[in-house]
């Protein structure tokens, strides 16, 4: 089996910040149960890490902006990595990924192998 | 005399006495111990029965075996041409090498106990012989228990046993204290066969109970004796014992007088044994430091979760987050099963029917006993 990434994007407008906390527990929720779906048929290859919304974008020049999303409509949230034959069993295995409920989209790439 | 004082006894000295001697030989020379306590427990039916059981019976098994030991130190080449020398090499640097002095003081036998479960636990030999010499060497027990809890019969249990203890012998084992490097990963090693140890006993086919329980208890009883070390501790062992207490205080409950196991949801909670449970809380309260979150913690949590019999709605959230979480970080069917039956309770037969197509498992039995059981519900 092959492993691949699957990139969480979402739009800015829709800042996990900005959620309040009982709306958060039941996103949350959802997110868990997912992932658990993908880990009870044994495809979760690393449950990934979640991005916090502060950063920079060190540019050529020495150019620093405050922030890695001020020109991009998306940006990325997080990140996990599946086990699939191949990228279309891949994608469906993200059919259900709670993003899609927020306007947000899965990325799913392929990781090159050793 | 009835036999049974002395099989007590031989129970309880049996893996005491061999890891104290294996302690004065080094673990290449296993079966001469074997052999020494063997010896003295069949001196010790003989001469009880005709002179009755000493006063102190354990001094008196001590007292003989060390005489034993000496005298094979005489007579026997092996130990004179070859233990001899590595032990006045310095090899065993507790033995006073004039004397070769027994120590079976109670602080000696935990010690050298210790040391053989790291010894027994090393990765070189597979986990199956090294569940099956951990009975042996650590828990006592004979090859007829092993074969049966094995399911299997005295010549493959042999067999096993042979090969396991010839991987000490040619991976040059050492009994030694356990010391801080490499101390996590050899013990993460020892809490897998103790985890084993007791799913053995408690998932185990062989319809003995009595022998079922003994296992469970003795991977306890290892696991206790982890805890009553600095370095082994750890959170994760507070955990496993946590787990392991939580389980076995339901051992009653789950059994009928027949081979029948009582399914949980049928079980009288009043056979539950409340101070194995407190015990478990105490240990899952000693497990919840540091920053690390083993299958064992997870596993603990929900077996907690399985002490409180009320049917609630938080109770199910709470285990399929933790068989989530397992799920992440240590797979098997089993397990994805027993998620799927909790996404039933906290999140409906929907989904649950849904999720369980998805897991393809259609050759497993529970697997199927799961669908069966779902499809016969209403859909609401």
């Amino acid at each position: 089996m092959k492993e691949f990434a699957f990139l969480f994007r979402f739009p800015r407008a829709n800042d996990p910040g900005n959620i309040a906390p009982e709306e958060f527990k039941a996103i949350a929720k959802k997110w868990q149960d997912w992932a658990g779906g993908i880990a009870a048929q044994g495809r979760m290859s690393n449950g990934g890490q979640r991005l916090a919304m502060e950063g920079k974008v060190l540019k050529p020049g020495g150019v620093i902006t405050d922030g890695p999303f001020v020109e991009i409509r998306e940006c990325l949230g997080s990140f996990i990595v599946v086990k699939a034959e191949n990228l279309d069993e891949a994608t469906t295995l993200a059919h259900g990924c709670p993003i899609l409920d927020q306007d947000g989209s899965v990325e799913i790439r392929p990781i090159f192998g050793y | 005399m009835s036999n049974e004082p002395l099989k007590e006894l031989f129970q309880q000295q049996f893996v005491k006495m061999v890891a104290v001697i294996s302690n004065l030989f080094g673990l290449q020379h296993i079966e001469l111990a074997e052999d020494i306590v063997s010896e003295t427990f069949l001196t010790a039916a003989e001469e009880w029965e005709k002179k009755g059981i000493p006063e102190n019976p354990v001094a008196w098994l001590y007292t003989v075996a060390k005489r034993k030991t000496i005298h094979l130190f005489r007579r026997d080449n092996i130990l004179r041409t070859k233990v001899l020398p590595a032990l006045a090499s310095g090899h065993a640097d507790e033995v006073d090498t004039g004397a070769f002095e027994l120590d079976f003081s109670p602080k000696h036998i935990r010690d050298s106990q210790l040391q053989m479960l790291f010894a027994v636990c090393t990765p070189a030999i597979a986990s199956e012989s090294q569940i099956g010499l951990a009975l042996r060497i650590l828990c006592g027990f004979g090859i007829d228990e092993i074969a049966e809890a094995f399911l299997s019969n005295k010549e493959t249990i042999n067999k096993r046993l042979f090969r396991a203890k010839e991987k000490l012998r040619t991976e040059n084992i050492r009994l030694e204290p356990p010391s801080g490097t490499g101390i996590t990963s050899r013990l993460g090693n020892v809490l897998h066969i103790i985890y084993l140890l007791f799913s053995e006993g408690y998932y185990s086919q062989t319809p003995n109970r009595v022998l079922q329980k003994e296992l469970c208890w003795e991977a306890m009883r290892l696991g206790v004796l982890l805890t009553e070390y600095e370095l082994t501790n750890q959170p994760h062992t507070n955990a496993l014992m946590a787990l392991m207490c939580f389980h076995a205080s339901r051992f009653s409950a789950r059994q009928t007088g027949e081979a029948a196991i009582i399914l949980y949801e049928q079980q009288d909670e009043s056979l539950w044994d409340t101070d194995l449970i407190r015990e478990g809380m105490h240990y899952l309260a000693l497990s919840a430091t540091g920053d690390q979150l083993t299958s064992y913690h997870l596993e603990a949590r929900i077996a907690y979760w399985h002490c409180i019999k009320e049917d609630t709605p938080e109770k199910w959230e709470e285990i399929l987050q933790l068989y989530n979480q397992l799920l992440m970080i240590n797979y098997s069917p089993s397990v994805a099963l027993n998620r799927t039956f909790a996404l039933f309770k906290a999140n409906g037969l929907e989904q649950a029917l849904i999720e369980l197509e998805k897991l393809k498992l259609e050759g497993n039995y529970f697997y199927n006993v799961l669908r069966d059981f779902l499809r016969t519900l209403p859909p609401h």
